[in-house]
């Protein structure tokens, strides 16, 4: 069990591009944060939720 | 006016250890537009002692409706001209200004010598690119962004969301693409929320004397 933006999730073993991908993320307009750190956007492919994990996904719009 | 007149004034508002923990402190401002402007202007009128501005932009009269210029600077150096504005607010706030296009390669570079940085770019990828290379690249540095500030009304869905080292002001959602456009009144609640977020992590674990 791992918590992704605040909601439980079932998504331990799954990567964080894959993540992205399937709910609809551009990775070049996130910044996702594991446990409190910035995950870099070169691990994306090989991070894999674990049990535990408190995950924030920040999606970036226009404005500023 | 001398600095001490200036800084007795401030004091008066706040404390002497506050205005001094202030004035020491060092902040980035990327992007000097919307959020840039108005969050700079809130920030050296808190008494915050030094700021590194970077913007590459010149200020159109489309900026007008929202960011802190006058249609009389419209064609000049928006880093520049936020400076001079900046000066005639606190006159003993050090500015260091870059007038230089921010790339994820002289990012880390720029604002290496602050405790924080605000994002305040306008372009989402340009967003995502500093954040994740400040924070990948500064490991003591706090990075507070903008997401989230289009269009009109809904003052109340703006708010402030802390993640680790990465704190989001905004509603996370409206997106100028969607062709709401930028407006004064949330914009510049936005930039509130992030020079709120600025002064409450320098102030932050520090008790009030006079409490």
């Amino acid at each position: 069990m791992l918590k992704i933006n605040g909601e439980t999730a079932e998504a331990v073993g799954v990567t964080v591009e894959a993540h992205l991908k399937e709910n609809g993320y551009s990775t070049d307009r996130v910044a996702v944060m594991v446990n409190g750190e910035i995950l870099p956007k070169s691990d994306y492919a090989a991070y894999k939720f674990a049990d535990g994990d408190e995950v924030d996904i920040v999606g970036f719009v226009g404005g500023g | 006016m001398t600095e001490a007149e200036f800084a007795a004034a401030v004091d008066s508002r706040s404390s002497k250890p506050i205005y001094e923990r202030m004035k020491q402190s060092k902040v980035g401002i990327a992007g000097c537009g919307g959020l840039g402007s108005n969050i700079a202007a809130a920030l050296v009128r808190a008494g915050l002692g030094k700021l590194v501005i970077a913007d590459f932009d010149t200020i159109e009269l489309s900026n007008i409706n929202r960011q802190l210029y006058l249609p009389s600077q419209v064609g000049k150096p928006k880093a520049e001209t936020l400076e001079k504005m900046l000066h005639d607010i606190a006159p003993y706030c050090e500015v260091e200004v870059h007038d230089i296009h921010i790339t994820k390669d002289n990012a880390a570079e720029i604002f290496g010598g602050c405790q924080i940085v605000c994002e305040a770019f306008d372009v989402p990828e340009n967003k995502s690119m500093l954040v994740n290379t400040l924070l990948e690249n500064c490991p003591d540095m706090q990075v507070v962004s903008g997401v989230g500030m289009a269009g009109i009304g809904r003052a109340n869905d703006i708010v402030t969301k802390r993640f680790g080292r990465l704190t989001v002001c905004g509603d996370g959602r409206t997106d100028v693409a969607d062709g709401e456009g930028l407006s004064a009144a949330r914009v510049i609640i936005c930039a509130g929320h992030m020079a709120s977020a600025v002064l409450e992590m320098i102030l932050e674990n520090y008790s009030n004397p006079r409490k």
